[in-house]
């Protein structure tokens, strides 16, 4: 009897080990459904279709099988860690949950399971120090870069000046909005600004009040940390109010073709902050055509292909995949574990001639993550909107935030942070 | 006059528009309590499944195109063909009608005689399944809504009240239109209860049910023209609100302005819903404008709820609800 069942357990292990060590788990925590969709559709599917390329034309990452899975959130923080608790077993090399609710939530929870999270431009912007947060990596930039990015730009735009001016931060009434107030408050002491800021409760359809207190007070700029359907409605508002569309500037999150499409015409010169290209001029596409698109693979309908948030689940993916092929280096072995995962996501290095290889020609900054700095270094462009073409330009080269604030603000929160939550520093 | 004082009366002004279209929302749930006790928490899901059809039917999409993408190998996707804004709406409206039927039929019918909570949850599910239907047969992305309706700065106002008091009011025409709308739809709604054969049924049934079957009124005919009726306001919703923020599904969110107007005006009432919805939008804005700075702003969707228990501690069934008497 106890040969039997040691012989049972021989066997369950026997075919239970090599399955979870022999392919590489890419999870997804999407969300198909719900009032965020419209955003968290496109993200899904580049960030899934890259993955499939990896896997139909190279048959993986360094040979071993890419095998994905999915699990729906709709954005919501308690079903984002019931996602999380349902795959943190399977051998996931990294989670991207695309929501920042869910990140603070998840980030006590990686670090005692092992798991690296990756929060790329959202989430818990101290997560910068990798000091302090072993497992978190928010690279290659994060909401406090975004906010010093739109300033660095308005000053570029005022021959470096723009003392006395009114700056205005429309913001979503969540920790995602939140985020970007400290930096700006710092930045207005700097340069001498006045910052108004003006909260609009979640989901945003109604802002009526704010757009009023806009058009009376007319900011010479307009800072749009926003997402869902606050997006469409202000860019829809400012059109009403006639604020003028090229000082309306939004964060990443705020800058779709979601976002200005409903607004038609009226949208026309609206501006956001970007992390990387878009659109379909990328040889990238042509692979993704044959071995994804064109061989009925894709992950969604396809109608978001080469979209902002398409581009940018793309781009999610393929640093996710140089991460891996970084911690397969490292580790000597093929089939790598999520800790040697952490491992590569540190060690990561992406250059111009990596994007190039991938198909992506100076889609991003090139950028390095080490123990210390898990979140690059705050390189962001400015993209506008043409109403007639339907589609973004880029406007700006890359602008890098202001790094001695940043830097100082990170240090400060993270160890906040670390002496409530008894972290020791590492990277001595 | 100080330029403080014009800005608070735009703020009302602009309070009042506001309520106006959370009572559009609010009709829908009216019509529908009235008519059968029911809570129709589908309200909002069943405003944008209405846009959603709406969009679709205008622009020539063709319906399940994922679905049948998926299984047959196929790449349809529109019909090649777009529909006038005023056919699209009428055939919206019967795909409406459409739907109250198969509610009554396969929902309502089985759950005569229940418990208020048991029809409560069956519109939970109801609102799941349309909102899962709607994402199968016309997909997640946002959709810009065209009916030709006016948007944007009534420059006539802005003119006019500039050239009277030296500040010039913002008012959104689209604002106008849906308290032009609102205005004819609630004149209607009363006509038609007061004067018409149905009306006159539709009030019966909502006095008592069983009296009204003694008399031979149909309660499966009358529930299927209210939940039409409800259909057809909510497609009005969806319109005003579509147009706002183009077709998405966070569009079944708005139930949550509808919520407090219904408390504040009574759950039985068509004029409460309006007279509720504007003392809710102004008495929202005007707290933001007064007091928000104060706290860190972004006092409305909290404030909309005080200012209704507020109202319900001195008149529980709300301002037109019907007053209930228990005699013992």
């Amino acid at each position: 009897m106890n040969l039997k069942f040691a012989a049972l357990v021989a066997a369950a292990m026997a075919t239970a080990l090599p399955a979870m060590a022999q392919d590489l788990h890419f999870p997804s925590l999407s969300y198909r459904t719900g009032a965020f969709a419209a955003g968290g559709i496109p993200f899904a599917d580049g960030y899934a279709d890259y993955l499939t390329l990896l896997q139909e034309r190279d048959g993986g990452i360094g040979g071993v099988p890419i095998r994905q899975s999915e699990c729906e959130t709709a954005y919501n923080t308690e079903k984002g860690v019931e996602c999380y608790e349902s795959i943190k077993n399977d051998n996931p090399l990294i989670i991207q949950p695309l929501s920042t609710g869910i990140t603070y939530q998840l980030i006590p929870k990686v670090t005692a399971d092992g798991i690296p999270l990756h929060t790329m431009g959202y989430g818990r912007t101290s997560a910068k120090n990798g000091t302090v947060f072993a497992n978190v990596f928010n690279y290659p930039a994060n909401y406090w870069d975004g906010a010093s990015i739109a300033v660095n730009y308005l000053l570029s735009q005022n021959d470096n000046d723009i003392k006395g001016k009114k700056i205005t931060l429309l913001y979503h009434n969540s920790a995602y909005g939140k985020e970007p107030i400290r930096t700006l408050e710092t930045l207005a002491t700097k340069h001498g600004f006045e910052l108004t800021l003006l909260p609009v409760d979640s989901p945003g359809q109604e802002q009526k009040s704010q757009w009023l207190q806009i058009r009376r007070e007319k900011p010479d700029a307009v800072l749009f940390w926003g997402w869902g359907v606050m997006n469409q409605v202000a860019v829809q508002e400012a059109v009403n109010v006639r604020f003028p569309m090229e000082n309306f500037i939004g964060v990443w999150w705020s800058g779709s073709e979601n976002d200005v499409l409903p607004a038609g015409d009226g949208a026309n010169g609206y501006k956001s902050l970007a992390m990387h290209g878009t659109g379909m001029d990328y040889p990238v596409y042509a692979d993704l055509k044959k071995y994804v698109h064109d061989a009925g693979k894709s992950a969604g309908a396809g109608d978001q292909v080469g979209s902002v948030l398409y581009s940018r689940g793309m781009y999610a993916a393929f640093l996710a995949a140089e991460a891996a092929k970084k911690a397969q280096e490292l580790a000597g072995i093929g089939a790598i574990t999520p800790a040697q995962m952490r491992d590569g996501m540190e060690a990561l290095v992406i250059t111009e001639e990596t994007m190039a290889a991938a198909g992506l020609p100076n889609f991003g900054f090139p950028f390095s993550v080490t123990c210390a700095n898990h979140g690059g270094e705050g390189y962001g462009l400015v993209q506008q909107w043409d109403a007639s073409a339907k589609k973004w330009n880029l406007i700006t080269d890359w602008i890098q935030s202001d790094q001695e604030v940043i830097n100082a603000l990170v240090e400060e929160d993270s160890a906040a942070f670390a002496a409530e939550n008894n972290i020791e520093k590492r990277c001595n | 006059m100080s330029d403080t004082f014009f800005y608070a009366a735009e703020v009302m002004l602009n309070g009042l528009m506001a309520g106006v279209m959370y009572s559009l929302v609010a009709l829908g749930f009216v019509l529908i309590f009235k008519a059968s006790g029911i809570f129709n928490y589908a309200q909002g899901v069943l405003a944008l499944f209405a846009a959603l059809t709406l969009v679709g039917l205008q622009e020539g999409q063709v319906p399940f195109s994922h679905v049948i993408n998926a299984v047959f190998g196929t790449n349809l996707h529109h019909f090649g063909w777009t529909l006038p804004s005023v056919v699209a709406i009428a055939l919206t409206a019967l795909v409406m009608v459409g739907m109250a039927i198969v509610i009554e039929r396969y929902v309502l019918k089985h759950l005569v005689n229940q418990e208020p909570i048991i029809l409560f949850m069956a519109t939970i599910g109801l609102a799941y399944f349309l909102e899962g239907l709607g994402d199968v047969m016309w997909g997640s992305d946002i959709k810009k809504l065209d009916v030709g309706l006016p948007q944007g700065i009534s420059e006539t106002i802005e003119t006019v009240t500039y050239n009277l008091f030296g500040y010039g009011f913002f008012i959104d025409k689209l604002d106008i239109v849906a308290a032009l709308v609102a205005t004819a739809l609630v004149i209607t709604l009363t006509l038609f209860s007061q004067y018409t054969k149905y009306g006159r049924a539709l009030r019966a049934v909502a006095d008592d049910h069983q009296a009204a079957l003694s008399v031979g009124i149909s309660l499966r005919f009358i529930w299927v023209l209210v939940w039409s009726i409800a259909g057809f306001v909510a497609l009005v919703a969806g319109i005003m609100w579509g147009s706002k923020s183009g077709v998405q599904f966070s569009l079944s969110l708005i139930a949550l302005k509808a919520l407090p107007v219904l408390m504040l005006g009574g759950f039985t009432s068509i004029p409460g819903a309006i007279v509720g919805g504007l003392i809710i939008g102004m008495g929202e804005k005007l707290f933001e404008f007064a007091i928000g700075p104060m706290i860190g702003g972004a006092t409305e969707n909290w404030f909309a709820y005080v200012l209704a228990l507020i109202f319900l501690v001195f008149r529980p069934q709300g301002l037109f609800g019907e007053k209930i008497i228990e005699r013992v």
